[in-house]
């Protein structure tokens, strides 16, 4: 919302015609006590397809994204992740989630670990990766992100923004091939929120296949393949970002476009 | 910081102005300052008044002052003592140590059994089981409730009726519940079983190291040897071959009913085993509040970030939840343990002789009121500072370097 348009380089799309879907989820349901919070949501997300996700608060966008890695369990329908159903098996949660980079709206850094060492915590671990090796890894997103010199700092040393930005460095560590962004700047004071598009926008022009919980509208325009819009726990609507925002077709997405742009 | 002090785009820096205190009762610094001189004033008249007092009143009374008596033989008849000790043969002085003996030994029993208990109760709480969560907060909710002298006026009214030697409860082999007390079985002492402990010490010194080496090969190679085979084989197996070697000797001192008392294997009293019980139960329902409120202080976001980047769940726990959680811990454990310690002079309750008891004791009998209660004083401030310092010293080595 506060990053105008312009502002932002259009990207190419990366979309590979042909390979095998990265994320299906096929009539996916699910409750919270009596709440039905997901209804029969159904998407196919290609390989290299950039999705951002809209809509009111409580519309279920955030929960649709966190079922992909399961930190959330759906009730019912499928969920398959770069070939591997998501179902009760540990081994094959911990393949999807090696392969899911995520980054949460509060950043979630662990306080208590460098932001080298949280870089370097997962290839570590789970990677089974050299420390020298890891860590040359970490220095290198690090740079990417364009914070190299924090390396040695704590998290709390760092602003939002910054912080934010270790985050993205810190799950692509993990070479993921699929990133999922929840309202990656909603936390962020409004002249923090374009360096972090900045290198959201850099991971996808690298052909990074992403999923993208935000409001910044900007940013759906030039970046999305597509945009979904949610209200009430299912897609009311989906399209390119131009074919949405300059026609939409159902009234709530109408009026759910009027309250952001009444917002500036 | 050479570099902007010579760049003609900034100002040079100067001093700070230093403060002045004017002469009126709105400054904030002659406020503080008078304060200040008010109170320190009190506190030295106080003192003098008190010092003035009572050698006055000691010499009125023709007491003499000093820590001589502590070399006079001791009227004092002590139950257990872990040190040898002959009434009106002994001095005070050795009667006092067995006092701090005693209340050093359950403490520091009492110390380690209600971390154990507590942070297994706190874990308890945490869990999903709907029976074992509610167990354990019944536990917590009940026990933390009811005053701490109660409870061990109630676990020594149950030592005491248990029955007399001759219809002592057996529950298992060996031990035997009455009201003299709790005998245990024990091992006889014998050169095989040195060798197997001097075997178990020397191989936990290779298992640290064995596990120094993991650290050092995983971050060269990436992968962590795996520690517990080798663990097992120094822990375990190795202490019992050397034990074997040396001919396996196993005996036990079993306690077996001779007359009317038992013989043999080792005795806790029931002063010893209800102060122990009592202390060890009530603050173990404290220590289980602390864990489980430090474990839930770890935000939820910390798991999920951790879940999210695929680290197994004892990783997570290892490397993320427990650093974290630990630092909201330590405060208030370390204020538990001095509680524990402090509260183990209600001993004299229930007859155990701690250090209140027979100092108690030494000053009915020698009239050295003022020196017996130094003695109590400064035999606690010892032991909380000890415990204070250690559990800085470890709260420091784990604290968060936020910023």
């Amino acid at each position: 919302m506060s990053v105008t348009a312009d502002a932002i380089p259009e990207v190419q799309s990366a979309v590979k015609a042909g390979a095998a879907p990265a994320i299906v989820l096929e009539k996916v349901s699910k409750w919270y006590g009596s709440m039905q919070v997901l209804r029969d949501i159904t998407l196919t997300i290609a390989q290299g397809e950039r999705i951002v996700i809209c809509g009111p608060s409580g519309s279920g966008k955030s929960t649709t994204i966190r079922c992909i890695n399961r930190l959330e369990s759906h009730q019912e329908g499928r969920i398959v992740v770069d070939g591997t159903e998501l179902t009760d098996d540990l081994r094959a949660l911990d393949t999807i989630r090696r392969e899911v980079g995520m980054v949460f709206q509060s950043f979630n850094l662990f306080p208590h670990l460098t932001i080298l060492e949280n870089c370097t915590l997962a290839p570590i671990w789970v990677r089974k990766m050299p420390k020298a090796e890891a860590e040359e890894l970490a220095m290198d997103y690090l740079r990417r992100v364009k914070i190299p010199e924090q390396a040695k700092k704590y998290p709390g040393q760092l602003s939002g923004g910054q912080q934010q930005r270790v985050a993205i460095a810190r799950a692509l560590c993990m070479k993921p091939k699929i990133m999922l962004f929840d309202e990656p700047t909603s936390a962020l004071d409004p002249e923090m929120i374009k360096e972090v598009l900045d290198t959201m926008i850099g991971l996808a022009e690298t052909g990074m296949t992403m999923v993208c919980v935000t409001h910044e509208m900007g940013f759906a325009q030039k970046v999305a393949d597509r945009v979904v819009f949610m209200d009430r726990g299912e897609i009311v609507e989906s399209g390119t970002p131009a074919r949405m925002f300059n026609d939409p077709q159902t009234d709530r997405l109408k009026l759910f476009l009027s309250q952001i742009l009444r917002g500036h | 910081m050479s570099g902007t002090a010579a760049d003609p785009r900034y100002a040079a820096p100067r001093a700070a102005p230093r403060r002045r205190m004017r002469l009126s009762w709105s400054d904030p610094l002659l406020r503080n300052l008078f304060w200040q001189v008010v109170v320190i004033g009190g506190v030295v008249l106080l003192v003098w008044y008190l010092v003035g007092n009572t050698s006055r009143n000691l010499q009125a009374r023709h007491i003499a002052t000093g820590f001589r008596f502590l070399t006079q033989s001791a009227a004092i008849p002590i139950g257990e003592s872990p040190i040898p000790y002959t009434p009106s043969v002994s001095t005070y002085g050795r009667a006092l140590l067995i006092g701090i003996l005693n209340t050093l030994r359950v403490s520091v029993i009492g110390v380690v059994l209600a971390t154990v208990l507590g942070t297994l109760i706190g874990i308890g709480r945490l869990s999903k089981n709907f029976l074992l969560a509610k167990f354990t907060a019944l536990y917590v909710e009940v026990l933390r409730d009811i005053p701490v002298l109660l409870q061990l006026f109630f676990w020594y009214g149950l030592l005491q009726h248990l029955p007399g030697t001759r219809q002592a409860l057996h529950p298992i082999a060996g031990v035997f519940l009455s009201n003299r007390g709790i005998k245990l079985p024990w091992v006889d002492w014998e050169r095989g079983d040195t060798g197997a402990v001097v075997a178990f010490v020397l191989g936990a010194v290779l298992t640290w190291l064995w596990s120094r080496r993991a650290a050092a090969r995983q971050a060269r190679t990436g992968v962590r040897p795996a520690t517990w085979p080798v663990a097992l084989l120094l822990l375990v197996v190795f202490p019992v071959a050397v034990w074997a070697a040396l001919g396996a000797p196993f005996s036990l001192d079993v306690p077996a009913l001779h007359g009317f008392n038992f013989q043999g294997g080792i005795t806790l009293s029931p002063e010893f085993a209800a102060l122990l019980v009592g202390l060890v139960i009530y603050t173990s329902s404290y220590i289980a509040e602390i864990v489980r409120s430090g474990i839930e202080a770890v935000a939820q976001g910390q798991w999920e970030a951790a879940f999210a980047l695929g680290l197994p769940h004892g990783i997570v726990l290892r490397q993320i939840v427990l650093p974290q959680a630990l630092r909201v811990i330590v405060p208030p454990m370390t204020s538990q343990y001095l509680n524990l310690i402090k509260n183990s002079s209600l001993a004299v309750a229930i007859g155990y002789q701690d250090i209140v008891s027979i100092a108690g004791t030494t000053l009915n009998q020698t009239g050295q009121a003022i020196e017996g209660v130094a003695i109590i004083m400064a035999v606690y401030l010892t032991f909380s500072l000890s415990i204070s310092a250690f559990m800085n010293w470890y709260n420091a080595h784990i604290a968060l370097v936020e910023r």
